[in-house]
């Protein structure tokens, strides 16, 4: 069996195409790179859509966080408490046990107690909460000058906020942003170790991973070959929001332009 | 049968509710004994990375950025095996040379019964010792580049005058490293390092990934449905509720470090010559 007819028959197997029954035995270096590069491709769809969602849900929560009316300052503060303050892992287990008891009320309810759609809320919800802290960050540390010069200019309220907050905002917090981006990548290996169910055995890359190494065995093979596909998209991750950046500063003189620097050092 | 608020205070004090209760402390020795650890792995690196022997310091390199750069579930997992086997590996070489068979058979991995670790003969305790001990050093490698990054960066934080003053004075890289340097690092690092306790709290539901029966392995066994038949105390499916109680646990835990940390840096910053520990801290975190 050549690799050709590995890569037909198991390269989307993630998604439920190709051989039904996962190898059993007599594993190639094939299997390992097919297998977890084709469940890399859920890491990818819950990473991008929750990233994607969550950032205008953060910058709502951003602008919520710091405006002047208390309660909406309340409730956003609690809602980044919450997300940041306990972990992911039983976030997941607490929203898939509140899903299925939900399900039982309505059946509105039954597609989120599987992961495409029940895990995608949670990480939407936890990416947001952890963005939002750093736009909030960034919306404290516009310089004071910029929106003395916007005031000047008679600009207020939407104008103001479009053409002076937002930008400024987005150019501060994106070094971080970036962080918060691979991090969030990393944490979407969570989703099927934490009571979200791999429904026909279509998990994502750890999920194989870990498949492979109880069935061979071996943790030396699968685990280093899953950890070379996130160390490429983590380098994919950085050139794109590298070149999101070099846009975003694109009005500055040369020296004064951030650098991307690559430190996600963090659990959640 | 009981009602209400006596039932409740019965079936809240089961043995098995009293295993789950328990599994708090594991989760909280788990703590006491890896942050220390982690914060020793943690300074190896920081030292490895420093040195002047270029082996060494891209040995300590490589350690900070693997660890950071891959998810940190997979190492858990990674880990957790690799450590037992390459144990079972050590044993064999040194108790049964004379075995010459591959230990690698296809899908197995197989030792002499003399190298299993823990022998096969050993006490159940044991055997959750020993898993407990593999979770702990796996955390501890694993936090330790973290720490690492930390302190690396902390040592590198202390001005430089303090060190060229130190050799100014005739002492040696060995005592200025000893007596200047790494006493004038704590400030640099605390930021990270508390930022780094948090994260290690909220590392710890990961327990259960590693096999260890913590707090995750109680509220998912004790909140699923119970019938009459096994159970004295039957109820449906309460496994939201419990793992609410866990999510509560976590906030008030974090929150309550978060507050000690906070007066700890205060504490600490109180005559250091840096412009206020609070534009540290807010640069840090």
């Amino acid at each position: 069996m050549s690799c050709w007819d590995i890569i037909a028959d198991y390269g989307l197997r993630s998604l439920g195409i190709g051989e039904r029954l996962l190898p059993r035995d007599n594993f190639t270096l094939c299997h390992h790179f097919t297998l977890i590069g084709s469940g890399l491709l859920w890491n990818i769809y819950f990473g991008t859509l929750a990233l994607i969602s969550g950032f205008f849900l953060a910058v709502a929560v951003a602008l919520g966080k710091a405006s002047r009316n208390i309660v909406l300052r309340k409730l956003a503060g609690w809602f980044v408490l919450v997300f940041r303050g306990s972990p992911l892992f039983i976030q997941f287990f607490f929203a898939y046990f509140l899903f299925l008891s939900l399900k039982g009320v309505h059946p509105v309810f039954s597609p989120f107690t599987s992961a495409w759609l029940g895990a995608l809320v949670v990480l939407f919800l936890n990416t947001a909460a952890y963005s939002a802290e750093i736009f909030y960050g960034a919306l404290r540390s516009i310089p004071r000058g910029d929106l003395e010069a916007a005031d000047a200019y008679g600009m207020s309220g939407w104008p103001r906020f479009r053409r002076i907050t937002y930008p400024t905002m987005l150019r501060l917090a994106w070094p971080a942003y970036t962080n918060e981006a691979i991090f969030l990548f990393h944490a979407t290996t969570l989703v099927f170790f934490s009571g979200f169910p791999a429904w026909q055995q279509k998990g994502d890359s750890l999920y194989y991973a870990s498949y492979l190494a109880d069935k061979t065995f071996n943790p030396f093979i699968p685990y280093p070959v899953l950890a070379g596909y996130f160390i490429l998209l983590t380098l994919v991750i950085i050139a794109i929001f590298g070149a999101i950046n070099t846009r975003l500063n694109r009005h500055l003189p040369r020296p004064m332009r951030p650098r991307l620097r690559f430190r996600p050092n963090l659990i959640r | 049968m009981l009602f209400g608020l006596k039932w409740l205070s019965c079936y809240l004090t089961t043995g098995k509710h009293m295993a789950f209760y328990g599994s708090f402390g594991t989760v909280l020795l788990l703590l006491a004994i890896t942050a220390p650890t982690a914060l020793l792995f943690g300074f190896g690196g920081a030292m490895l990375a420093r040195v002047r022997f270029l082996p060494a310091s891209l040995l300590g390199k490589t350690y900070i950025a693997l660890v950071r750069g891959v998810p940190d579930i997979a190492f858990f997992l990674f880990f957790v095996i690799a450590l037992d086997q390459a144990l079972e590996w050590l044993m064999h070489k040194a108790k049964c040379p004379e075995w010459d068979e591959p230990i690698r058979q296809g899908s197995d991995f197989i030792v002499c019964q003399a190298a299993k670790v823990p022998p096969g003969s050993a006490p159940q305790w044991l055997h959750e010792t020993y898993g407990f001990a593999l979770a702990v050093i796996t955390f501890a490698i694993v936090f330790g580049a973290f720490a690492a990054n930390v302190l690396f960066g902390a040592m590198r934080a202390v001005p430089h005058d303090q060190l060229e003053t130190a050799a100014a004075y005739g002492m040696t890289q060995r005592q200025t490293f000893w007596r200047v340097l790494v006493p004038q690092m704590w400030i640099y690092a605390l930021p990270g390092l508390s930022n780094l306790w948090m994260v290690l709290i909220k590392a710890t539901p990961l327990l259960f990934l590693l096999g260890v029966e913590d707090i995750v392995y109680w509220a998912r066994d004790l909140g699923g449905a119970k019938t009459p038949r096994f159970t004295d105390y039957p109820h449906g499916d309460w496994r939201m509720w419990y793992f609410l109680a866990l999510l509560v646990f976590y906030l008030v835990f974090t929150r309550i470090s978060e507050i000690v940390l906070d007066r700890l840096m205060r504490r600490l910053s109180v005559g250091q010559a840096i412009s206020g520990g609070d534009a540290k801290r807010r640069a840090g975190a």
